[in-house]
């Protein structure tokens, strides 16, 4: 195995495109040492693309945000700016994992892992967040829903990586919120979980939304017929109802031992309703 | 496979080492350098046993590779006493009986050390999810909860 760090994503991209045998991304490694560990992947190369200086940074531009795919959970907490536009990214990014894991992990690998429980990839799809891609043939940019394609896979191909998230600058009277179900009051993987991204109006009234389900289906959902239940609403307790039923029928979860599909299905209906309130009250509705 | 050669800081002394590309910083620590006070319990990042600070920042050494200490600074609990004079948080794990097989112990020092330095005056719920990394096996937390805050108390007065 070589373990290689470089300075540039283009030397990155390089190392990746060229390699023979399975290369790995390093950036927090809390689920690539782990899977190395358990003996799932034994990678014959390494790129830690943590001495690449950009990927190292939350950068506030005129469009938004970006932020690295270096970046640990627990510096996005610090950003104040981050926390104030985007609070629910940064409390679903939080509770990934513990203080030692926040001190590594990114939001990047949380998203490449693919895991469908991954805590900040609803979040992140709630907020129409896209992700820089840089590989042999150039640079695009996708939306993050696009990039998991089932547990453990994701639509990058060979070379391919993700230098950065991208964040869109709020439009006024905009909040955003994630909630999970977990047993326990912290250190777990969500059972099922909802993310929630609002704006309103000066009335009060959602003019667009966006509404995202996790641990429900085998990527992330992205429920269109959730958000339409409350555009062009106030919120009121017959949107929140039609919010929940509709989520309830559009998850597609499995039966395991953390929970049951008919539960899974149920407390995704809950979590959408308290997630859009509480992304209503941060978006100054009352 | 090559070795890979690290140049790092570790409580404060400059360190040079040879080590394999893919062995943890745990390892290095632990069978190479001679550090055993870092403990190895789950080798998966859930148990806080190998909690190092790796610059500022509190982190389990077995998700690090030893390889990417290079240009960093490391902390242990072997840097926390000054000669015979122990860390108060040491000291209080002791006069509060926090402890008892110890396993535990390296990583709750740590972790406690780590969140005293950003949060001197933490609440009892503030220091309860701020060491939800570390499992103990023996005390109930309750006694480790007592001696973190009547170490903040001691520091604070320092």
């Amino acid at each position: 195995m070589r373990y290689i760090r470089p300075l540039s994503i283009e030397d990155a991209v390089g190392l990746l495109a060229g390699s023979t045998g399975t290369a790995a991304i390093l950036a927090g490694g809390s689920d690539l040492l782990v899977r190395m560990k358990g003996g799932f992947v034994e990678p014959d190369l390494i790129v830690d693309i943590k001495a690449i200086e950009a990927l190292s940074e939350i950068r506030e531009t005129a469009d938004g945000f970006s932020i690295g795919a270096a970046v640990p959970c627990a510096v996005l907490g610090e950003s104040t700016a981050l926390k104030k536009a985007w609070p629910g990214v940064v409390e679903a990014a939080k509770l990934i994992g513990s203080k030692q894991v926040q001190g590594r992990c990114t939001i990047t690998g949380n998203l490449c892992n693919a895991s469908p429980a991954a805590d900040s990839v609803p979040a992140l799809v709630a907020a129409g967040a896209r992700a820089s891609v840089v590989g042999p043939g150039g640079r695009r940019t996708i939306p993050v829903g696009s990039v998991p394609t089932g547990p453990g896979k994701t639509s990058l191909a060979k070379g391919e990586i993700i230098e950065a998230i991208l964040l869109d600058k709020r439009a006024p009277r905009s909040g955003d919120a994630y909630l999970r179900f977990i047993p326990r009051t912290e250190m777990d993987i969500a059972v099922v979980s909802a993310g929630v991204n609002l704006t309103l109006d000066e009335r009060g009234v959602v003019t667009a939304a966006r509404v995202a389900l996790g641990a429900a289906a085998p990527t992330v959902l992205l429920v269109e017929e959730a958000a339409e239940a409350i555009i062009g609403r106030t919120l009121d307790e017959a949107a929140l109802e039609r919010l929940a039923k509709v989520c309830f029928g559009a998850c597609r979860p499995i039966d395991d031992k953390r929970g049951t599909i008919e539960f899974r299905r149920k407390v995704a209906g809950v979590l959408a309703k308290r997630a859009a309130t509480t992304a209503y009250a941060r978006a100054g509705g009352k | 496979m090559a070795g890979v050669a690290v140049s790092t800081t570790i409580n404060g002394d400059s360190v040079e080492y040879l080590c394999q590309p893919d062995e943890t910083l745990l390892d290095v620590l632990r069978d190479r350098l001679g550090l055993t006070g870092v403990k190895e319990g789950c080798g998966t990042g859930d148990c806080g046993a190998c909690s190092i600070i790796l610059d500022d920042r509190l982190v389990c050494s077995c998700l690090v590779l030893g390889a990417e200490a290079e240009g960093r600074r490391v902390e242990t609990v072997e840097g926390m006493a000054h000669g015979d004079s122990l860390h108060p948080l040491q000291q209080k794990f002791l006069e509060h009986a926090a402890l008892q097989c110890g396993i535990c112990t390296p990583g709750f020092l740590i972790a406690a050390k780590d969140l005293l330095a950003k949060n001197p005056d933490p609440t009892e719920e503030e220091i309860r999810f701020g060491l939800a990394g570390n499992l103990c096996r023996c005390t109930g937390y309750d006694k480790i909860v007592r001696a973190v805050q009547d170490a903040a108390n001691v520091m604070k007065g320092a």
